[in-house]
């Protein structure tokens, strides 16, 4: 396929800053070479960030605010696994679940480039399974902490703000997982489906091998991991 | 950065939109991200406290968000209009932080004057 761009705009000619601004100011498609549903799918990405930057600032605030010690979360959230106890123990499993899961998605987008559909559709239906793994560890951890008193408004650990920053983030969080999660096994139904392949057009690809709706899921994926990063340091290590 | 003309050609007429590297990169990313998730939960196993632990999470944090974004998310192939579109308004948060950082201190101040060390913090 013959890229809509070529041969009629100059500024691709143009790298680095000369590059931006001409793109910038060009008048017509600022992103060249990503397609809208990809530059649609960051700039998503991008109000959601500021969603997720907003909750943790107002953390920040919260735990900075208050004159009362902050639970320690490496003992709030230890497990006794065979007589020991270990700290942190059920986040660092979450942890590697998810980067886990980024990785068989980074293989899928692969994948999905050298046009191989069973392995796509494949790679996508264990990011999915390790994505419900996540979330269901989730769940096994909200029970645990609301059987032990864990609420909105009080806990028996000490500051009153931990259980509202505790629940708002890693809902949101998990939501977005679970979000990810359906959309995973829809689009790896298309794949394996072979919808794609046709040469027919539809919300999601142009046909002919137009795989790109995987990379574009995958940039969600990617992101709900990135997340995940972030709050594994300032709310769960800090 | 210098692509002839022609290069620039055969490079879209190959990759259309999409793009493709090689495999052993997107290994390399996942083992390095799982040994950088080992590092930041051995801070909190080793029990370090202060400012080696917070500096610790930071880089380790830092280390994991770049390597998903620029690899993963394939950010360092794309052209800077997108990269400047993205990663440039999240700074702004750094303000918000800074404003609101200064206004916990200022709140739990308030709270030990009013209601001494160690009172209820929401009253």
């Amino acid at each position: 396929m013959e890229h809509p761009l070529q041969g009629q705009d100059q500024t691709l000619q143009q790298q680095g800053h000369s590059g931006f601004a001409a793109d910038w100011g060009s008048d017509q498609r600022a992103f060249k070479k990503v397609s809208w549903g990809k530059a649609m799918m960051w700039i998503l990405l991008l109000s959601d960030t500021f969603v997720f930057a907003c909750f943790l600032v107002a953390y920040l605030n919260a735990r900075n605010s208050t004159t009362v010690d902050w639970p320690n979360a490496s003992e709030v959230f230890a497990l006794h696994i065979g007589g020991a106890n270990l700290p942190l123990i059920l986040i660092a499993i979450m942890t590697f679940v998810l980067i886990s899961s980024s990785g068989t998605m980074a293989m899928a987008v692969n994948c999905a480039y050298r046009k191989a559909r069973k392995a796509t559709a494949v790679l996508m239906l264990a990011t999915a399974a390790l994505g419900a793994m996540f979330v269901g560890m989730q769940a096994f951890e909200w029970s645990k902490l609301i059987s032990e008193g864990v609420r909105p408004w009080g806990n028996p650990w000490g500051a009153e703000q931990f259980g509202a920053s505790f629940f708002m983030i890693t809902g949101f969080h998990g939501t977005h997982v679970t979000i990810g999660v359906i959309f995973l096994v829809l689009v790896a139904l298309k794949v394996w489906r072979g919808d794609f392949d046709r040469d027919q057009r539809s919300w999601m690809s142009a046909g002919n091998g137009d795989y790109e709706a995987v990379e574009i899921m995958g940039l969600y994926w990617h992101f709900v991991d990135l997340v995940w990063v972030f709050i594994f340091a300032f709310f769960y290590l800090w | 950065m210098a692509h002839s003309p022609h290069a620039m050609d055969t490079e879209q007429g190959v990759h259309e939109e999409g793009q493709q590297h090689p495999i052993k990169l997107y290994f390399a990313v996942w083992i390095l991200l799982f040994v950088l998730s080992a590092a930041s939960y051995w801070v909190d196993y080793a029990q370090l406290q202060g400012l080696l632990r917070w500096s610790l999470i930071l880089i380790f944090m830092t280390l994991k968000a770049g390597l998903i974004i620029a690899v993963f998310m394939h950010m360092a192939w794309e052209r800077l209009a997108l990269i400047y579109a993205v990663l440039l308004p999240p700074l702004a948060m750094i303000g918000l932080l800074a404003i609101l950082i200064i206004e916990s201190d200022y709140t739990a101040e308030t709270r030990v004057i009013e209601f001494g060390q160690g009172a209820a913090a929401v009253e």
